[in-house]
């Protein structure tokens, strides 16, 4: 809220002076505005973290806000970064739609929109440079690999599937499930939502333990760490030794999952990788320069297992 | 009378309810360019009449013919399309649709299969002209006063290119200036050519307006009269059913009692807003005093104003002489005041729970709920009631709303017995309830007035009243007009006073 | 005459049969996809076994359902009952990760805040006299990002054995959460049944007016059944979050008011309000969570999940449909005559 206070108020000072900064390359140092969904999950503040460090490596000059999961805030902040005369502007938007008005503004004033994270529903792609968004479907791919490497592709997998209907659900599936299909001993023996959630991730995970004698589950594939987590905590009270008895492989890689990696609880986690900034400043230095950029940049998360995961902890839990 | 000049005309009509004969061979006719008055107290068969002739109840028996043909309606559909148009006390139309489209709801003008609103809004201006009435049409009926929207609903009623507009009560929200607009416009209308039955309590109303007047009693035609002809004192008996000479009834010496002493109840000057004016009683222990006047009197509102239901504005009320402020029903029963209301159904049972849960609910909730009636004392409670009363059950566990109307009234007494106050309100406690229990309701009012016990009942049966009242106030719109007391107290004198 | 036609007959006097019927035909489902669900095994002095799991999971919708009853009883609805669930688990978690508290002072200010929420609740409904449906409406909104800002968007994880002895402990051989639903069904059913309390909430709820006028205290009891659904939710939030050690304020019970509400239903209480039964609406949340596990079970897609829910929820509801009574009734009859 502070933020936005000072942000409408410096867009009233600059507007008062008449002369806006964005003018000609007067100085070298480049403004761009972020507008962020929030701080919802330790995920998104990771997210948040790495962009303003990469800006800050960069020595750009970044104008964050936190739109608190309203895409109204966000679109009031979009407004007041062109109103200062931004160089570029970086949105992580809540929301897939109702983006057109505000991105015509953008382009008006001539300031080129990167949309990173989640998509946006735009029909004229002229109204953005480019989107950086994670490829789900090789996160699935790179989960499927790690386990076949690690069970000689010969493993009984239940599976935690997220919240019916999300796009993350929908890829890491195929691409695990594409991975998997080369590997005839293996195969996925129990499946169900737990919606993204630690809750629902341990119940579900209980019903699975009861339903099938669990010597023969060989491998808990979550599409997030916090069912990983629920099931951990699922298999503990069973008496299972989790990571040991029976694997666990996840996707997002939130600080918990390190901790929990690090006690010996999970296997392995690829990251939904938080690192969007880099390339979304690359795309607009490339623009600044003249040169043309791709619509799409895929971002890609490395694997990380039990061994890096006490170093990791610790690094992401310092800062 | 003959035919020919009859608009409408019903022969021998019947309807019977269960166990209930609602109206009993009754006659009734309107001729073109008469407005018709159709009077009774409450329970009369008006409202059952009316619900027969718009065809919301099927007749049991009788004829019906409208402007010479047979009439049957089976809904209020058929009864419309036949020409008969019912406006009832509520306005029963759309307050978010506009004026117009509520005037020409189900019969818009179209163009094109789609509704043509200009057409409709000229049509709605030219029709509320007749009713002198100028008003934005596309405004949503709802912004008006209830008195516009009230004429709304007539001038649609009448727009129906009706024969007979039947108006229920139409003045009951009514200031007294929109009263004369209506009247006008039923003057208008009456010139011509409809005929207009016309409901209402408001006996000014009758005297002024209507050409004659029809007067039911317990289900039965008592006669037609013609207004001009008909003095009120004659029309209050005929409603009444009591004559005002020669049946003055000798009654039970009254015990005399002792002045001096403190009230029981005492109501000095009070009013209440909106409501009764400068009302004042007072109850000693072992009396029973008389509410009178006809419906909407202020009967029921002297009740709730003693009973904590309404505050008064201002005057007290008193209790042995001393100043009690009530303002809930819970504080009127911790001062030792009961009130078995008119409205059964509504505020007296709770229908789904048990008998014996209804008769202990008072003395529960003045014990409070931690501290339950033990299950033996309650149910030695119910069976004590239900043997003392006669109460008509099968056991306590019976559902209170399957039981008839006076075995529910002697439940409800049952439950105010059992706190054993001091001060009983009865707000119509006969009305609707058979024979038998009427008489043991009777018995037990004069029970509890040798008991001690401080009476105030309000009754539409003046002979009742006059049989168990040592004292009868007489109210008339809202305020008290007459006292009497002792020997005086004689329907006669009781009618005078309503009539006067 | 006593025998099992005169069992049957008490018990649809008692608007117990169907529940029970829709509870062993589910049960006999999850036998026939999964013969060893319902076996019992006895691991580190802790009963396993199927009922056990069901009645574990499904203790946060009977704890609430429990609150609600009553609510429902007197005419009303608690819509706000997952996001006080949201606030108790975030006060608790809390507490755990900034203060020393010992666990029973957390669990009482996790308590106290559901108590709270319970009694704003009912102060609008009773005091201000705004429809139930849109007082907790508030709540429902507001509570959650109540929860949120005490978390700061994070879920808050934490250690405390003592704490998470209320979700996963194990007492006699029963999981904690079972035990918590069966003493804070027996405390109600006591508070409700051995006092007046019972009366003069379903008097409140057949007829507000003719209590009023028989002298119930209506608003009282009106307040009293909104605090009592507050500290139910509160329970159940406390369970939900030490059940996995942490504090979820996004997602701990997301849409459970609509569980605990069907739970109510399923259990033959009208919405109307009026007569209730406190272990028939956790008969139905029985239901709920034997569908939730049958449907895990049989292996179908998760897509279907909502889908055979409802119909089988439907299924419930019209049989016990005054309509459908009355067609079974004549077919009965027919039947033996």
């Amino acid at each position: 809220m502070k933020q936005l206070i000072t942000l409408i108020v410096s867009a009233i000072a600059i507007a008062g002076c008449g002369s806006g900064s964005s003018e000609g390359g007067a100085d070298d140092q480049l403004t761009v505005g972020f507008s962020q969904v929030g701080s919802e999950s330790g995920w998104r503040t990771s997210f948040t973290q790495a962009v303003q460090a990469e800006a800050r490596d960069r020595g750009i000059d970044l104008k964050f806000s936190d739109a608190q999961q309203k895409q109204e805030n966000q679109i009031r902040a979009v407004r007041s970064f062109i109103a200062q005369g931004v160089d570029a502007i970086v949105i992580a938007p809540v929301v897939e739609t109702g983006w057109k008005p505000v991105l015509t503004e953008a382009k008006r004033a001539g300031i080129p929109v990167v949309i990173v994270d989640r998509n946006m529903a735009l029909e004229d792609d002229s109204l953005y440079l480019t989107r950086v968004a994670s490829d789900f479907v090789e996160e699935g791919r790179k989960a499927g690999r790690w386990l076949m490497e690690e069970t000689g592709g010969d493993c009984d997998i239940v599976e935690l599937q997220g919240t019916v209907g999300a796009t993350a659900a929908i890829d890491r599936m195929t691409g695990f499930n594409e991975v998997i299909a080369n590997y005839p001993d293996a195969e996925i023996v129990m499946t169900q939502t737990a919606d993204f959630t630690r809750a629902r991730g341990k119940e579900i995970m209980e019903t699975f333990l009861r339903a099938m004698d669990p010597a023969d589950i060989c491998a808990v594939w979550a599409h997030n760490d916090e069912m990983a987590l629920g099931a951990v905590i699922a298999m503990k009270e069973a008496g299972i030794d989790p990571g040991d008895d029976i694997l666990v492989v996840s996707v997002d890689a939130v600080p918990d999952i390190f901790k929990a990696m690090a006690d010996g609880d999970t296997n392995a986690t690829v990251e939904l990788s938080p690192h969007m900034g880099g390339p979304a400043f690359d795309a607009i230095e490339a623009h600044l320069r003249g040169e043309s950029v791709e619509k799409l940049i895929s971002v890609n998360g490395d694997l990380f297992t039990q061994e890096t995961a006490a170093e990791e902890y610790q690094k992401r839990t310092a800062g | 009378m003959t035919a020919a000049t009859s608009l409408l005309s019903l022969r021998g009509v019947r309807k019977e309810f269960p166990g209930v004969v609602a109206l009993d061979d009754v006659d009734f006719e309107v001729r073109p360019g008469e407005v018709h008055a159709l009077l009774g107290e409450n329970g009369a068969g008006k409202s059952t009449l009316i619900k027969v002739l718009t065809g919301v109840y099927p007749r049991d028996g009788g004829e019906m013919s409208l402007g010479g043909e047979t009439l049957s309606p089976q809904s209020v559909g058929e009864a419309q399309a036949a020409g008969i148009s019912t406006v009832y006390q509520e306005v029963n139309l759309l307050p978010n649709l506009s004026v117009a489209q509520n005037l020409l709801l189900g019969r818009e003008p179209r163009r094109f299969g789609l509704t043509d609103w200009k057409q409709m809004n000229a049509k709605a201006r030219e029709t509320l002209k007749r009713f002198r009435l100028d008003i934005d049409v596309t405004r949503p009926l709802g912004a008006f006063s209830v008195a516009i929207q009230q004429l709304v609903a007539i001038a649609r009623g009448v727009d129906q290119r009706a024969k007979i507009l039947v108006l229920d009560e139409p003045t009951a929200s009514l200031d007294a200036s929109e009263v004369e607009v209506l009247f006008d416009i039923l003057r208008d209308l009456r010139t011509a050519g409809l005929g207009v039955v016309f409901v209402t309590h408001f006996l000014d109303q009758v005297y002024a307006l209507s050409d004659r007047i029809t007067v039911l009693r317990n289900g039965r035609k008592i006669g037609t009269f013609e207004t001009a002809e008909l003095p009120r004192p004659k029309l209050v008996e005929h409603m009444l059913g009591y004559e005002l000479q020669g049946t003055a009834s000798s009654h039970a010496s009254r015990g005399t009692v002792t002045e001096g002493n403190d009230a029981a109840l005492e109501m000095d000057s009070a009013c209440v807003s909106g409501s009764v004016q400068e009302i004042s009683l007072a109850a000693q222990s072992g009396e029973a005093i008389g509410l009178a006047g006809l419906l909407g009197s202020g009967r029921t509102e002297v009740c709730r104003a003693l009973f904590g239901l309404d505050t008064l504005s201002s005057g007290r009320i008193r209790r042995n002489g001393r100043d009690v402020h009530i303002t809930s029903p819970r504080g009127a029963i911790a001062k030792g005041i009961a009130l078995c209301p008119e409205d059964r159904k509504a505020n007296g049972i709770v229908g789904e729970l048990s008998v014996r849960e209804n008769i202990a609910l008072a003395l529960q909730a003045r014990r409070g709920w931690w501290r339950p009636i033990p299950a033996r004392e309650k149910r030695a409670m119910a069976e004590k009631a239900i043997t003392d009363f006669k109460i008509a059950t099968p056991d306590a566990d019976k559902p209170v709303r399957l039981l008839s109307g006076g075995n529910q009234q002697k439940v409800i007494l049952a439950r105010w017995l059992a706190i054993a106050p001091d001060v009983l309100l009865l707000d119509e406690p006969t009305r609707g309830i058979d024979v038998g229990a009427h008489a043991e309701i009777l018995r037990l009012i004069h029970q509890l007035c040798e008991r001690g016990m401080a009476l105030i009942v309000t009754s539409s049966e003046l002979e009742e009243l006059v049989a168990f009242s040592h004292r009868v106030i007489v109210l008339r719109d809202f305020r008290q007009i007459a006292m009497i007391e002792g020997e005086d107290i004689t329907e006669d004198a009781v009618l005078q006073a309503i009539a006067s | 005459m006593t025998g099992p036609k005169s069992i049957i007959s008490t018990l649809q006097r008692h608007g117990a049969l169907w529940p029970l019927v829709a509870l062993g035909l589910i049960w006999l489902v999850i036998i026939i996809v999964n013969p060893g669900f319902f076996a019992f095994t006895i691991q580190d002095g802790r009963v396993f076994g199927g009922v056990i799991d069901i009645f574990n999971r499904g203790a946060p919708v009977a704890l609430i359902a429990i609150g609600m009853s009553l609510v429902i009883a007197t005419g009303g609805i608690d819509l706000s009952v997952g996001a006080v669930m949201a606030i108790a688990g975030a006060v608790a978690a809390n507490l755990i990760v900034g203060t020393d508290l010992p666990a029973p002072l957390i669990i009482l200010a996790g308590l106290g805040a559901g108590l709270a929420a319970g009694l704003l609740n009912g102060t609008l409904v009773a005091g201000f006299g705004i429809q139930p449906i849109v007082a907790t409406l508030i709540l429902l909104v507001a509570g959650r990002g109540v929860a949120q800002l005490l978390n700061d968007g994070q879920i808050i994880t934490f250690q405390n054995e003592a704490f998470a002895f209320v979700g996963v402990g194990t007492l006699l051989g029963l999981p904690m959460p079972v035990w918590l639903v069966l003493f804070v069904l027996a405390a109600m059913l006591l508070i409700t049944r051995r006092t007046a309390l019972g009366l003069f909430v379903e008097a409140v709820g057949a007829n507000a007016s003719a209590s009023h006028y028989a002298g119930v205290p209506v608003r009282a009891i009106k307040l009293t059944v909104y605090a009592i659904a507050g500290l139910c939710a509160a329970l159940a939030g406390l369970v939900a979050t030490a059940d996995i050690q942490g504090a979820d304020a996004n997602n701990v019970g997301l849409w459970i008011e609509l569980d605990a509400i069907l739970a109510v239903v399923i259990g033959g209480t009208s919405l109307m309000g009026g007569r209730y039964s406190l272990v028939l609406a956790v008969v139905g949340a029985l239901i709920i969570q034997s569908l939730n596990t049958a449907v895990v079970l049989s292996g179908i897609p998760p897509k279907f999940n909502l889908v055979i829910k409802s119909a089988v929820i439907v299924a419930v509801l019209m049989l016990q449909s005054p309509v459908a009574q009355a067609q079974l009734a004549s077919l009965r009859r027919r039947f033996t005559a």
